[in-house]
């Protein structure tokens, strides 16, 4: 029943942005972020969206499988489109119907935001379906590290992020299993009142937080019985690499923000 | 209600880049009132098969004929609540299903979903809770406070309350120790008989399905290569083999004495029982020429 989900999944492959080191993809992930904000008109707009469009061939990453995995947040765009066009009330007036009014302003701050909306879903959705998430969670806590100065438990983050992504997977094979026995005990999941919808959930949530609850326990005896002691001393089986290709992702991140601060108005 | 599987093949994440095939070309009959024992490598697709028995999954390729029920890639889903009336599925690990706040509300929540009325239902789960032989004072109880094989008891009931006329099984003793595993197989056993059950039961124990079960189906692969009789299935050792299945033990164990003693049974041992009582024939007759 989720096997649609795309988001957060990750696609073993061997494309260019696949072989980046996860710290540079952070890296540029993270400033693409910032950047998007620098956005401000048409081209500026336009760069990113035809960015991100290359970033998804160079990904090698098929369109179709992505826009379908990714429908739910396509809906949330199309709704905030939507909601722009009914309350944003600038501009001439580009169509009136009966007391529909859609202004040239409202048209295009619609057109933006969605735009910002599904670069910044999708450059995020590339990352984690390019990047296994153990090499994220390895990424990131390297990036972290000079917070350790802070006293800022970094390695434990790290900890709790990569079991929790661990988790993901196992806790939706386990809701799909649940769901699969209480609809054979005719439970109705897609039917009825929103109360009632709501009230169904209930036989779904019980078992999936004490069966979480249980695996939390286990791994943590497991982890125990295996000697862990926290991340003082802790070394590691995988290397971060910095090659050529991780300058060369951050080189075109430069290019590309030169680009948007030119363009933009 | 009988059951017929024709040209049954399911994809998993169907165009996407995880899409995998977990069954092809599956042809089966389960007549009404028989006890099918489907039997299979791990991976060879027998839970996906039986999550088509009860129209959790819909066949992408193929029917699954349940009852007077069609069932193919484009049957709308209020048909299949009513097949899951009549068929109930008893899960790996049933208790994992449990989330009421008293053993009695919980074995109340399937007959309640389909329309049992309330008193109904409660007077059959007082009644289930006694012939699954637990304490009378659980009904009360949160089923979290539970022994784990209580757990299974009361998960069962909660799927045997609707009255299915369909019962399938997968694995149902799957960490159970020796004798709630016997006990559970008797009762199951027993229910089919006095309540002219249909019942599927999926399992790795080759002496369960030799035991029980008046058809047996092989799954390997991904599509049904075998079916008869335990006698004929049971009978092909070495095909069993090629798909990494065994033989019961009995029959084994009559395979060696056959070789060793030169003495052929007069028929496939399929029970320890049985073994017992073909071999004081053959060694009666041994004695007698003496």
């Amino acid at each position: 029943m989720m096997e649609k989900m795309i988001f957060g999944r990750y696609i073993p492959g061997h494309s260019f942005v696949h072989r980046l080191d996860p710290r540079s993809k952070l890296i540029f992930v993270f400033l693409f972020i910032v950047a998007v904000f620098f956005a401000n008109n048409t081209a500026t707009y336009a760069v990113l969206l035809a960015f991100t469009l290359l970033t998804i061939l160079t990904a090698r990453i098929r369109l179709y499988f992505l826009f379908n995995g990714l429908k739910p947040i396509l809906f949330l765009v199309a709704f905030t489109l939507l909601m722009h066009f009914i309350f944003t009330k600038e501009g001439p007036i580009l169509f009136e119907w009966k007391f529909i009014r859609i202004y040239e302003e409202g048209l295009r701050q619609g057109i933006y935001i969605s735009i910002r909306f599904l670069v910044l879903v999708l450059m995020t959705t590339i990352l984690t379906l390019t990047t296994s998430p153990i090499s994220i969670t390895d990424g990131m806590e390297t990036l972290l590290n000079p917070l350790k100065k802070l006293k800022l438990p970094v390695h434990e983050l790290a900890l709790m992020m990569s079991i929790s992504l661990r988790f993901i997977p196992t806790l939706m094979d386990e809701t799909d299993k649940i769901m699969k026995a209480q609809l054979a005990r005719g439970s109705d999941l897609t039917t009825g009142s929103l109360k009632e919808r709501i009230k169904a959930v209930v036989p779904l949530l019980v078992p999936l937080f004490v069966s979480a609850f249980k695996r939390a326990e286990d791994l943590a005896i497991a982890m125990e019985v295996r000697g862990y002691r926290g991340g003082e001393g802790r070394t590691r089986y995988r290397q971060l690499d910095w090659q050529w290709r991780d300058t060369i992702a951050l080189v075109i991140f430069g290019l590309l923000l030169i680009a948007l601060l030119w363009l933009r108005s | 209600m009988d059951i017929v599987l024709q040209q049954v093949g399911y994809l998993y994440a169907k165009d996407s880049p995880f899409e995998k095939r977990a069954l092809r070309d599956v042809n089966a009959t389960i007549p009404s009132g028989s006890y099918t024992a489907i039997i299979g490598h791990t991976g060879s697709g027998k839970s996906t098969l039986l999550l088509h028995l009860n129209g959790l999954l819909k066949p992408s390729e193929g029917s699954v004929r349940i009852g007077s029920t069609l069932i193919t890639s484009d049957t709308k889903g209020k048909a299949l609540k009513d097949v899951r009336k009549h068929v109930g599925i008893v899960f790996q690990f049933p208790e994992h299903q449990l989330f009421e706040e008293t053993v009695e509300k919980d074995i109340m929540f399937g007959p309640m979903n389909f329309g049992i009325p309330e008193e109904e239902a409660r007077s059959r789960a007082h009644e289930l809770i006694e012939l699954l032989g637990l304490p009378p004072d659980i009904a009360q109880k949160s089923p979290f406070d539970l022994s784990g094989g209580q757990m299974r008891r009361v998960a069962i009931a909660g799927v045997l309350a609707f009255n299915p006329s369909v019962l399938i099984l997968d694995e149902p003793t799957a960490g159970l120790d020796p004798r709630g595993r016997k006990e559970i197989m008797e009762l199951f056993h027993r229910l089919h008989e006095e309540e002219n059950l249909t019942t599927i039961l999926v399992t790795h124990s080759m002496e369960d399905a030799a035991r029980y079960a008046d058809q047996v189906l092989v799954m390997h692969d991904g599509t049904s290569v075998l079916s008869g009789t335990p006698e004929d299935v049971f009978g092909k050792a070495e095909e069993l083999a090629s798909y990494r299945l065994g033989i019961p033990r009995s029959v084994r164990f009559q395979r060696d004495f056959e070789t060793l003693t030169g003495k052929p049974l007069g028929q496939l041992a399929l029970t320890e029982e049985q073994l017992a009582k073909e071999m004081a024939v053959v060694l009666k007759e041994a004695g007698g020429r003496k």
